[in-house]
């Protein structure tokens, strides 16, 4: 993976891109919002973590998957197992026939912690598997899949029925993994009390800064030979692979990366939020994801966060207060997203914004802050003229 | 696990296993049997499959409603009517989609898919918003009601077996409008090559929109059926469309036989798995293999040659 000496990591207006980011998270939300809505903001960035994902592989790469459910669930149940075994002290589960094991499994006439949750009682092993686990499941379906060039629709048919089969796996297998109310009631992660105030606030800078790592990852491999790779595959895959590259590989790799991503996403949700459920996991969140994707713009990183921050404070906002309004809403943006903006707030920005600014400011110089640049004009018009 | 039952209970139970299995296969069929015009034939992914075949259902359940209150001397046959009115609505609505979306993204299948979850969200809250959000029921015309004793261990109700012949109907006439009708021909003509069929006159654009149409009407009929073994509510259609895209995408896109395999495999062994295991895992172990055997095998089982 080669980075090409002739293009920066960011170029001028990514930078200013990023940096306005950095202060909408790190300063405009913590100073205007109380702990409650900060929570809340929190909760929408982890969903971010699986957006930015998606904008790899599917906004660069061309692969979409409705299947990054799973890994977000994955990584979130490998932390929501440490936190319910923490939580279930044989002296905090007394009343139960069997203590020490958590409440649910007691419920199943469970008697004894299954092996595999065993290992969640370390920390450390916990942190390396919220990674690893979803890694090795993406690059299992990933080789089995891009090596027989299995790719578009059928791939998105495959991995959501992956979903559909982890959640329907999750809600049968009550005894071992909680069933429909998943995994709750977690109180303290090496007996610091996750629910206080001053953890949550604490949690969500941690969140926002893991968050800001992804984004210079993917950015990282945006800008590196890998990334260019990656457009050129999607535009034309077989001129990639006459060209001699392992164009396998490549989609294998990014597809990890989206599923590590989505892993981080799942374990810092499960921290913030205190359960973790299969209603994280299945067909409807994982659809939702992408669509957090699509309005943010599905070629812009930074766009990906403002869409997903823009959607799900909407969602909030309008199914607390109108909750039929809602799924017309969501519905029409899924259609609208896809027939009137096909890049999204990025797009918007780049095609329609930004121009103007342009004009009136004179020339090409002064180009003022840009929240949301995307991956380059010439890019994004390809898309859109496709 | 066999140790428990004796040979005759063993036979009973693998008889009457395998006939639910034959249910769950005539709904599969009729479910995929849309899908597979849809996606076999036109490459779109119709997402909303399972709202058009509510429908179709909610369409049955109104039919009922107005045949008893109106004419109840006919009640006895308003399924019949109902099937034709669920094949005209949900046909029309398929047709004004496919109009109105589907025909600007048939170069991007990937949106398209999108596209028509977002209109599944919309007609669900609307079934919401209209028929509320419990599940109802039809009631069903005397004579489909009851068994039929084969042996005294094996039953077979009644309802079931008209659902199969409905679906041997339909299946033998959708088989024979794509392979027997001028609209069949010119069909596969665009489907096989849309420059040759466009070249030798046929309007694409109006086979497009008949196709998407025929296969959203299917649905319906499907929808309608489906009332006579089941209740619907608003969300019924989207727990069937991952077994459905499976079964099309198994039988190998495009491919009727295909279909019929596929559909009779996923659906005997999920029925006979689920008396020996929880549905739940009988359904995970199912759908495991098949997305399994989709990785080894990504054609699926039966594959038709085409001309890109």
């Amino acid at each position: 993976m080669l980075i090409d000496r002739k293009s920066r990591f960011l170029t001028r207006e990514e930078m200013i891109g990023f940096a306005i980011l950095a202060v909408v998270i790190f300063l405009v939300l913590p100073l205007a919002l109380d702990t409650f809505r900060l929570n809340l903001f929190g909760k929408y960035l982890t969903y971010a973590f699986v957006a930015v994902g998606l904008v790899l592989c599917w906004g660069a790469g061309g692969i979409l998957s409705l299947g990054q459910g799973v890994f977000f669930g994955l990584g979130g149940y490998g932390m929501a197992m440490f936190l319910k075994l923490e939580a279930s002290t044989p002296e905090a589960t007394a009343i139960q026939s069997t203590p020490g094991i958590p409440d649910f499994m007691d419920w199943n006439q469970l008697t004894a912690l299954p092996w595999w949750w065993e290992p969640f009682h370390s920390l450390a092993f916990t942190m390396i598997a919220v990674v690893i686990v979803p890694v090795a499941v993406a690059f299992i379906i990933g080789v089995a899949m891009f090596r027989r060039r299995v790719g578009g629709v059928y791939f998105a048919i495959i991995t959501q029925a992956l979903a559909a089969i982890l959640t329907i796996l999750i809600i049968g297998q009550q005894g071992f993994t909680g069933g429909l109310n998943g995994i709750t009631d977690l109180r303290t992660l090496k007996g610091w009390d996750i629910r206080s105030d001053e953890a949550k606030e604490i949690l969500y800078f941690v969140n926002g800064a893991l968050l800001f790592a992804c984004l210079f990852v993917a950015q990282y491999v945006r800008r590196s030979k890998l990334g260019r790779l990656l457009i050129a595959m999607r535009d034309q895959e077989d001129r990639v692979r006459f060209s001699g590259y392992d164009v396998a590989s490549f989609k294998v790799f990014v597809f990890c990366l989206g599923a590590a991503f989505a892993g981080i996403g799942g374990a810092m949700f499960t921290l913030q939020v205190g359960f973790m459920s299969p209603t994280l996991v299945g067909i409807v969140p994982s659809i939702e994801m992408v669509i957090f994707a699509a309005v943010g713009g599905r070629l812009s990183i930074i766009g990906a966060v403002y869409g997903t921050l823009l959607v799900n404070w909407a969602k909030t906002t309008f199914s607390e207060s109108f909750p039929e309004l809602w799924l017309f809403g969501l519905g029409a943006l899924f259609i609208a997203v896809v027939m009137a903006f096909p890049n999204g707030l990025a797009g918007l920005w780049s095609e329609q914004i930004m121009p103007r600014l342009r004009k009136r400011t004179g020339g090409g110089n002064g180009a003022p802050a840009s929240p949301a640049p995307v991956a380059g004009l010439s890019e994004v018009r390809k898309a859109a003229a496709e | 696990m066999f140790a428990d039952y004796s040979m005759g209970e063993l036979t009973a139970i693998f008889a009457m296993q395998g006939f639910a299995g034959l249910i769950l296969f005539s709904i599969f069929v009729l479910m995929a049997l849309g899908l597979a015009i849809i996606f076999g034939q036109m490459g779109v992914i119709n997402m909303a499959h399972g709202e058009f075949l509510i429908l179709g259902a909610y369409v049955t359940y109104i039919t009922s409603h107005v045949f008893q209150d109106v004419m109840p001397g006919l009640f006895s046959i308003y399924f019949f009517v109902a099937m034709i009115l669920a094949f005209i609505a949900s046909g029309a609505l398929g047709m004004f989609v496919e109009w109105a979306l589907i025909r600007h993204l048939y170069k991007r299948p990937l949106d398209t898919l999108l596209a028509t979850w977002g209109l599944s969200l919309i007609l669900q809250q609307a079934y919401r918003s209209i028929f509320g959000a419990r599940e109802v029921g039809v009631t069903i015309p005397d004579w489909m009601m009851g068994s039929v004793y084969l042996t005294d261990m094996i039953e077979v109700p009644i309802n079931g077996l008209f659902v199969m012949g409905l679906t041997v109907i339909i299946f033998a006439a959708v088989g024979a409008l794509m392979f027997r009708s001028t609209w069949g021909r010119s069909m596969r003509a665009v489907v096989q090559n849309r420059t040759m069929a466009e070249g030798v006159g046929i309007d694409s654009e109006k086979i497009d929109r008949l196709t998407f149409g025929l296969g959203c009407g299917i649905a319906g009929v499907a929808g309608s059926a489906f009332t006579m073994i089941g209740s619907t509510g608003p969300t019924a259609g989207q727990q069937y469309i991952v077994d459905t895209f499976l079964v099309v995408v198994f039988g190998g896109a495009g491919s009727l036989l295909g279909l019929v395999a596929s559909a009779f495999s996923i659906s005997q062994a999920q029925s006979i798995l689920e008396f020996f295991l929880s549905g739940s895992m009988a359904k995970v172990l199912t759908l495991l293999a098949v997305v399994g055997i989709l990785m080894l095998r990504p054609q699926g089982l039966f594959t038709l040659k085409l001309r890109k």
